[in-house]
């Protein structure tokens, strides 16, 4: 039992991560209606920046928040250069773009940081958290953090008004131009929000599999089974699709005989396909309906 | 009275088809002037027109003050709330949200809310209704809502396309007696885009009749709906 309890919490962790990167993808997702493939390589490299600034001998924090400002406004300046020219573009143009970017940023992080693999410091320590064996200080943060954030961003959408008017801008765009509301900025934002909810998932995750420019591959993969196990149109969907494929994941690879590391990822997503096969929007999406 | 909005030799684009051609009309402030016209005669695109939704070419005039190529959202900021073909109701939002955000572009907290409370007066149902989805919401309802929801810009002119559309005739009577009390009490300019004639005219004071996207008569609305000429040739009743 102990060991469930243990395998079942673990899994909540990094399915917190897996949590994260479903949402920064369902965003942008709701704002442009296609998948960000470069999602994790973006956190990746802000985690890099991240890393440099404590390198030069910048706290935790300080290097957490201003990576975060760094990424908000990363993420907004790859929408304005790169991807509101394409507004109008056919999809392939678009995933073309998608690919292109992830492309460059995994070179230029291995040209400015090279291939190695590097130590990330975790600011919650390793110790077991409360003296309980079943999960670590740093696991603790994890599920902690992920939780302080979808609080903020659920009261970011529900009683804000910039949140109001993006919600409106990704709903029905032009009725949101109708009342004045700017959405090819509103798309910007969405960019801007979804980067940096990746460069926490990025700073988190890094003490874990540590720091090297290929680091976010499987987390991407898992976070977008995460969004299209929730449904690409709901975000609450994608985060409680992302504790999910975490939990399963763990207890996959603790149960079933001759699964272990290696066979983990194809396990969860053939889960995922069935659950597809069955209900095609995801658990929580809407089908979209589209008048012919 | 001046004219509230100007609007000379409008020609409008879809694609290569031409859907204007050379349009002239103009509103006056405090006026309900109503467009009608038969199925595919350009009524719509006026209004989108004027909103900076479709191509065109022509001089726009509001106030003075030149349209052409400012941005849909720009032009709201001016006082123009457009009320779309559809209601352009945000579904799967609260009545009150799609009430905030007719005020969107407003920083004045307590007008906003006081707003609110006055659009319920207006329309009671949706003070009853305020917490649920607007897409629950019945046609006659989301009607109000679309229209309650323009107000809440404090608009100098709205811009109605076809309020009528798929409405039963009690509600349609409902809704006409409320714009014509928005019209008078609150000053709001109207431009309303309507096929069902009889009704718009006997709210109007000034129509114009549109036929494949040139006016082809104008006038007072009493003087229209009594000549039955016009009304044989153009408005079918």
């Amino acid at each position: 039992m102990e060991l469930f309890t243990n395998q079942v919490l673990a899994g909540i962790a990094t399915g917190a991560i897996y949590a994260c990167m479903a949402l920064a993808v369902v965003m942008i997702y709701q704002a442009i209606d296609h998948l960000n493939f470069a999602q994790g390589e973006m956190a990746m490299f802000s985690t890099f920046i991240s890393w440099q600034l404590m390198q030069w001998g910048l706290p935790y924090w300080g290097a957490f928040i201003v990576t975060l400002a760094f990424s908000f406004a990363g993420g907004i300046a790859i929408e304005r250069v790169l991807f509101k020219p394409l507004t109008k573009a056919p999809i392939l143009t678009q995933v073309a773009g998608f690919i292109a970017l992830f492309s460059i940023i995994n070179s230029c992080a291995g040209l400015i940081w090279d291939f190695t693999i590097k130590q990330y410091p975790t600011p919650f320590g390793s110790s077991p958290f409360l003296g309980s064996q079943l999960i670590s200080t740093h696991q603790a943060g994890m599920i902690g953090i992920t939780l302080l954030l979808l609080v903020g961003l659920y009261f970011f959408f529900q009683y804000t008004r910039v949140g109001l008017a993006m919600r409106a801008a990704a709903a029905l765009p032009e009725s949101a131009r109708l009342v004045g509301i700017n959405t090819s900025w509103m798309i910007a934002l969405g960019w801007g929000m979804a980067a940096a909810i990746g460069s926490i998932a990025g700073m988190l995750i890094a003490p874990v599999v540590f720091l090297e420019p290929n680091m976010m591959g499987g987390v991407l993969i898992y976070g977008f089974a995460a969004a299209v196990l929730g449904g690409l149109t709901s975000p609450f969907g994608a985060v409680l699709g992302g504790f999910l494929v975490g939990i399963f994941e763990n207890l996959a690879g603790t149960y079933i005989p001759h699964v272990g590391n290696e066979m983990k990822l194809p396990i969860a997503l053939a889960l995922i396909i069935s659950v597809l096969v069955i209900k095609p929007a995801g658990l929580f999406g809407r089908n979209i309906v589209k008048r012919v | 009275m001046t004219a509230l909005l100007n609007v000379k030799d409008l020609r409008a684009y879809y694609g290569q088809v031409q859907a204007l051609h050379g349009l002239s009309f103009s509103l006056n402030e405090g006026s309900l002037t109503t467009l009608l016209g038969a199925n595919g005669a350009g009524k719509t695109t006026t209004l989108r027109a004027i909103c900076n939704m479709v191509r065109s070419t022509g001089a726009i005039e509001f106030e003075g003050k030149p349209l052409n190529n400012k941005s849909t959202e720009s032009i709201v900021r001016f006082g123009i709330a457009h009320v779309p073909q559809g209601r352009g109701t945000f579904t799967n939002m609260t009545v009150e949200e799609n009430l905030q955000l007719g005020a969107i572009t407003r920083s004045d907290k307590a007008g906003i809310v006081a707003d609110i409370e006055r659009m319920y007066s207006y329309f009671p149902k949706l003070k009853e209704r305020h917490t649920q989805q607007a897409g629950t919401l019945s046609g006659g309802e989301q009607q109000m809502l679309a229209v309650a929801r323009a107000l809440m810009l404090r608009p100098r002119l709205m811009l109605l396309d076809e309020p009528s559309f798929g409405l039963a005739p009690l509600v349609v009577r409902d809704l006409f007696g409320i714009l014509g009390k928005i019209n008078r009490e609150e000053k709001v300019s109207i431009l309303v885009v309507e096929q069902n004639a009889q009704l718009a005219l006997e709210l109007a004071d000034k129509a114009y009749v549109i036929e494949t996207g040139r006016i082809v008569m104008s006038g007072v609305a009493k003087d229209i709906a009594n000549d039955e000429n016009v009304r044989k040739s153009y408005l079918g009743y």
